[in-house]
């Protein structure tokens, strides 16, 4: 093998093994760093362990937001219409958080209890994030299929 | 019947790109100089058009022309005149009609900057650019035409441009980003230019490194301005979020950056050409990419257009018809792509290389991040997962400290080869110095260890004197310190420019992070709270009337160790028009620190929450990012560069010797 041809060879193994080492280590990197998306109904039937951190996508249930008189604790019903959850969170609300609005919400169970880190509504009102979106029409399949009587229509 | 003129001119410029993008890319290849010639004038007439549209679209926005669809969407008569114009861009349409006006601005800025450069070359050029521009405008009158009307039934008044936007942020971070992420598309129309003429020389990489420097650097100071904007309009005090419609253009930035360099390398020494032309296309992939997320959305983001499958269809084949066929015809090309590997183990181009791959490796980690929920989704049938920002941190953090432990010694080793023992004298009491420094200084400053800022601290002495040594080593072998530092090209200032500014933000960015502290609190007025060395007194609240909007505007005074600082007023605006509430931080800058006040509701008895915030160092991060783009700009303003008027027969002549050039 001519001497440059060799550099070259080394050259190129060696930005091989680099990308090699590097997509290894996000793919690593990835597979402990990503949130699972669940319904409030996938909640509910136990599918989320204790301490998994998670997001939980659904609509702000009327009427179920209650703040504590002295501190910033605050609690509210997500719903996909077919089950109900309740969220604890301790800080303010984002400003286009609204009773019978979208929300996602990331946090972790802990003996059925849900605690929110942190609280998400949509910059645009008049949209609903893709993720609750197919929340609610998985919810919605499923009513469909159990032959439940059509309740409230979230879209 | 104004907008329809508009819509003429749209499709007018419709005609002229398909034009541009087919008759001088064929007269090129055969030599005809009738077609050749034609690029210029058919430019010109494309951004004539272009131009039109965009001001008949602003006229419709000002004279309230509510049975203009886009305009009924993001306007209202109570909109201030300033808004009413920029909401030109507040939407998808107008967005895009923008993005492809800017595209043509850039077609006319090397319509007339290329006199040096040979005319079949500058056709070439337009032509490629002008295929792009074909493409954005069909899909304007395709899928998303900004004139379309809602006839007869047209709205009484509009729906209000969203409430985030109004501000001064959404004036010139759009205009900004667009235009550094636009730029890109000149790059790569040279880089195709190249490969189609088949002179890829050092004469084309000087040719392209100025395109390449001022969209690199004016992309800097979009993604700047966002960043900025973000910072105080969102209301949690964050800078970056990894957001999905962050990523690309950040992917962008890096694969820009990394473009920047090795065309710095490509015209110096005549290497590593076939990779310059790759960055160059991925870049301008990457912008593309981008546009896809942004408009089809699919992610889920604060930035996303509420929008149609059909729209996601169309740019995605798009990307695939403009990467694929780059990469075909780069794979036909390759060939002739071929350099000599003539440089040793420890020379600037082995260092400029691991900045490429360190470059190109964010670039790519962040790219499976942005896109893994979409592949997941797909792969799991339906199941949805989004990616935080541990993982980005993760990956990009120790990147970066890698990049910037190389950059030191990059920066001073010499071109083909560096002798260990010279970088060893230079570097070594230098290294030791930063590191004692770093691991001192925020010991004795904030009287507590932490390992990430004296990493921070030791990186940014270790870039910032290793640039102060290779200076006094330039100026010392001068007969006097003036004459040395005249004698130093704009080039090399511009790279330690831009260097510093790396460091800059590094140390923003850092320190930023660790030292920021906050409070989320329910204060009756009269009560106060301490955070840091700061106390923050809730004085009360009282209404405000803005244009469009009502507000309540709370007072705050602040205290630093008993002493009265100043008084900070944050207000919860409600939109009248459109019924949404915003949030209006107040902020006390500083060069060492931030103050941040949001407030949250309103309780009982004149109570609010509110949050407090001590954000160290954060300015640090737009100033270095000034610097940075400063640098770049400076660099390509060397004498070099500006051979505007070099005769058509000189360009010949470089034409035939590519090698004398350097």
């Amino acid at each position: 093998m001519k001497p440059h041809r060799k550099k070259k060879l080394g050259i190129i193994l060696f930005i091989a093994s680099g990308l090699a080492v590097a997509i290894g280590l996000s793919l690593y990197a990835l597979s402990n760093n990503i949130d699972l998306f669940f319904t409030p109904t996938q909640v509910m039937a136990g599918e989320v362990m204790d301490g998994q951190r998670i997001r939980i996508g659904g609509m702000v249930k009327d009427g179920s937001v209650e703040h504590d008189a002295n501190s910033l604790a605050v609690s509210f019903i997500t719903t996909d219409y077919s089950h109900d959850l309740t969220v604890h969170y301790d800080g303010i609300l984002p400003d286009l958080f609204r009773e019978g609005q979208s929300v996602v919400v990331e946090g972790a169970l802990a003996g059925g209890v849900f605690t929110a880190s942190r609280v998400l509504a949509k910059h645009d009102e008049n949209y609903m994030s893709v993720e609750v979106k197919a929340a609610m029409d998985a919810a919605k399949a499923q009513r469909a299929l159990s032959g439940e009587a059509g309740v409230g229509n979230g879209s | 019947m104004v907008p329809e003129l508009g819509n003429v001119a749209l499709i007018l410029a419709f005609g002229l790109s398909v034009i541009l993008g087919t008759l001088p890319l064929i007269g090129a290849h055969r030599g005809n100089a009738l077609w050749i010639s034609l690029a210029r004038p058919l430019t010109a007439g494309i951004f004539v058009f272009l131009s039109i549209c965009l001001m008949i679209l602003g006229y419709s926005f000002v004279t309230d022309d509510f049975t203009v669809s886009f305009v009924a969407q993001h306007s209202n008569t109570l909109l201030p005149l300033r808004y009413k114009i920029t909401a030109v861009w507040g939407g998808h349409e107008g967005s895009f009609l923008f993005w492809t006006w800017m595209l043509a601005g850039w077609m006319l800025a090397v319509g007339v900057f290329s006199k040096a450069m040979p005319d079949d070359f500058v056709a070439r050029v337009l032509g490629v650019m002008g295929l792009i521009c074909t493409g954005y405008t069909l899909f304007m009158i395709a899928t998303s035409n900004p004139f379309d009307r809602i006839l007869p039934l047209a709205p009484t008044d509009g729906a209000d441009l969203n409430s985030a936007l109004q501000d001064f942020g959404f004036i010139i971070h759009p205009p900004a980003l667009y235009m550094g992420y636009v730029g890109f598309s000149v790059v790569f129309a040279f880089a195709i230019a190249a490969l189609l003429s088949g002179r890829l020389d050092a004469a084309w990489a000087r040719w392209s490194r100025p395109w390449a420097n001022v969209s690199w650097a004016i992309l800097t100071l979009g993604i700047a301005l966002g960043s900025w904007w973000a910072y105080y309009e969102l209301g949690w005090g964050g800078w970056w979020a990894w957001d999905p419609v962050e990523n690309p253009p950040m992917i962008t930035w890096l694969l820009g950056t990394a473009l920047i360099h090795s065309l710095a390398v490509t015209e110096k020494r005549g290497i590593f050409k076939s990779w310059t032309v790759l960055l160059a296309i991925m870049a301008f992939a990457a912008s593309l990419l981008g546009t896809f997320i942004t408009r089809s959305g699919l992610l889920t983001s604060v930035h996303a257009f509420a929008t149609d499958p059909t729209r996601g269809v169309y740019i995605l084949g798009f990307l695939a018809v403009i990467v694929g066929g780059s990469l075909l015809l780069f794979a036909l090309r390759a060939p002739m792509m071929k350099s000599e590997f003539s440089f040793g183990p420890l020379s600037r181009e082995v260092f400029l290389l691991a900045n490429n791959i360190i470059l190109v490796v964010a670039s790519a980690a962040i790219l499976l991040g942005t896109l893994y929920p979409m592949v997941y989704q797909a792969m799991s049938g339906g199941e949805l997962i989004s990616v935080g920002p541990p993982y980005f941190n993760l990956i990009f953090v120790p990147l970066m400290i890698i990049l910037a432990v190389f950059l030191g010694i990059g920066a001073i080793s010499r071109w083909k080869k560096t002798s260990s023992a010279f970088l060893l004298t230079q570097l070594l009491k230098v290294a030791v110095a930063s590191v004692v420094l770093g691991v001192v200084l925020p010991l004795i400053i904030t009287m507590q260890f932490s390992i990430g800022a004296s990493i921070t601290v030791a990186l940014a002495l270790w870039i910032a004197s290793v640039m102060l040594k290779d200076l006094f080593g330039k100026v010392a072998n001068k007969e006097s310190a003036v004459a040395g530092l005249k004698s130093i090209p704009a080039s090399y200032w511009g790279m330690q420019l831009g260097h510093f500014g790396f460091a800059v933000i590094l140390t923003g960015a850092a320190l930023t992070s660790i030292y920021s502290i906050e409070k989320s609190v329910l204060l009756q007025p009269g009560q106060s709270v301490e955070l840091g060395d700061y106390e923050f007194r809730f004085m009360g609240t009282e209404p405000v009337r803005g244009p469009n909007y009502n507000a309540t505007e709370a007072s705050f005074e602040v205290f630093k160790g008993g002493a009265f600082q100043r008084e900070l007023n944050p207000q919860k605006r409600f939109y009248v028009a459109s019924g949404t509430p915003a949030t209006e931080m107040a902020i006390d800058p500083g060069f060492f620190r931030d103050l941040f006040i949001t407030l949250g509701d309103p309780r009982d008895g004149g109570a609010w929450s509110m949050t407090f915030y001590i954000k160290p160092f954060v300015r640090w991060i737009w100033l270095g990012c000034i610097l940075m783009a400063m640098g770049g700009v400076i660099a390509v303003m060397d004498k070099r560069y500006r051979r505007f008027r070099v005769k058509q027969t000189a360009a010949q002549t470089t034409q035939a010797e590519p090698a004398l050039q350097s």
